[in-house]
């Protein structure tokens, strides 16, 4: 391999790199978001339970 | 309060296939058809993805600038939104092209980077003016103050892309090629196929990663919208 072949490859594996870095981050910021979706589902229905036991009048 | 979800025309799996579809067929070409260059060789080859980069990056600045615009215009919340996500991508990619444009120059000119190059130096003063732009959104409260603030600044900072642009062509004395010139690209045949390939798939990939940043970024604001209600 070559001074300018190696240079290249790295260019391209240096682009390919920052892409897939950027993508794992988003996916973690996905499932992070998803994780806050089930814990507000799952609080919804607790609060509901509340409201039913609390007596009136 | 305005809604800040809306509908798009092109699905995010359709622009994801496409973006690997385009990203493929570029790096077949650039590896495995386009011939070498008579000047440089091999190290040309870098030119197809460095070049498509630099013009992917001014897009995405001259986006979020339009969005700006648009959030100053009608005070649309998600204009905001949309307008700091292109920036995002822009210093990604200008990111990338400050990488690859070293490693070029290395190859070519023997040394990473030279202050003595205008277009270089312009290109580093665009990106370090919109890698600032963070520094100021994050440092205001959020609300209309931070958005307004954001859309001014985006404003400001897309007069850059011009000068950038221009700067090599107006040079006295230059050693960064000039490919685009008043009478069209100074290349054809494979080469030109080649680049105008890559061109569209790195607008296609970074328009997907646009998509998907601005898809999690309108959950979050939703979410947030939900626990405070």
């Amino acid at each position: 391999m070559t001074t300018a072949e190696k240079y290249v490859t790295a260019a391209y594996c240096v682009v390919f790199a920052v892409v897939l870095v950027y993508v794992v981050l988003i996916a973690l910021k996905l499932q992070r978001l998803e994780r806050d979706v089930d814990e507000l589902e799952r609080k919804e229905p607790a609060e509901d339970d509340e409201r039913e036991t609390v007596s009136v009048g | 309060m305005e809604p800040v979800t809306r509908s798009h025309r092109v699905s995010l799996p359709v622009l994801a296939v496409a973006s690997l579809v385009l990203v493929t067929l570029a790096l077949a070409l650039v590896f495995f058809v386009v011939p070498n260059d008579a000047n440089q060789g091999f190290s040309q080859r870098i030119f197809y993805f460095h070049v498509s980069i630099a013009f992917t990056a001014y897009a995405c600045f001259a986006g979020g600038a339009w969005k700006a615009l648009l959030h100053l215009w009608k005070r649309d919340p998600r204009a905001d939104l949309e307008s700091y996500v292109a920036i995002h991508q822009g210093v990604i990619f200008g990111v990338l092209v400050l990488i690859t444009g070293s490693i070029w120059a290395k190859i070519s000119w023997g040394h990473w980077w030279l202050w003595s190059e205008d277009q270089l130096v312009l290109f580093l003063v665009l990106f370090l003016f919109y890698a600032a732009y963070f520094m100021l959104r994050f440092s205001v409260d959020p609300g209309p103050q931070r958005a307004n603030f954001s859309a001014v600044y985006a404003l400001f900072g897309v007069v850059l892309i011009p000068v950038s642009f221009l700067a090599i062509r107006i040079a006295k004395s230059f050693i960064h090629p000039v490919v685009f010139t008043l009478h069209g690209p100074n290349f054809g045949g494979w080469i030109l196929v080649t680049y105008c390939v890559a061109q569209a798939a790195l607008l296609v990939l970074a328009y997907t990663l646009y998509r998907i940043e601005l898809a999690g970024k309108l959950i979050d604001v939703r979410l947030r919208e939900l626990r405070f209600a």
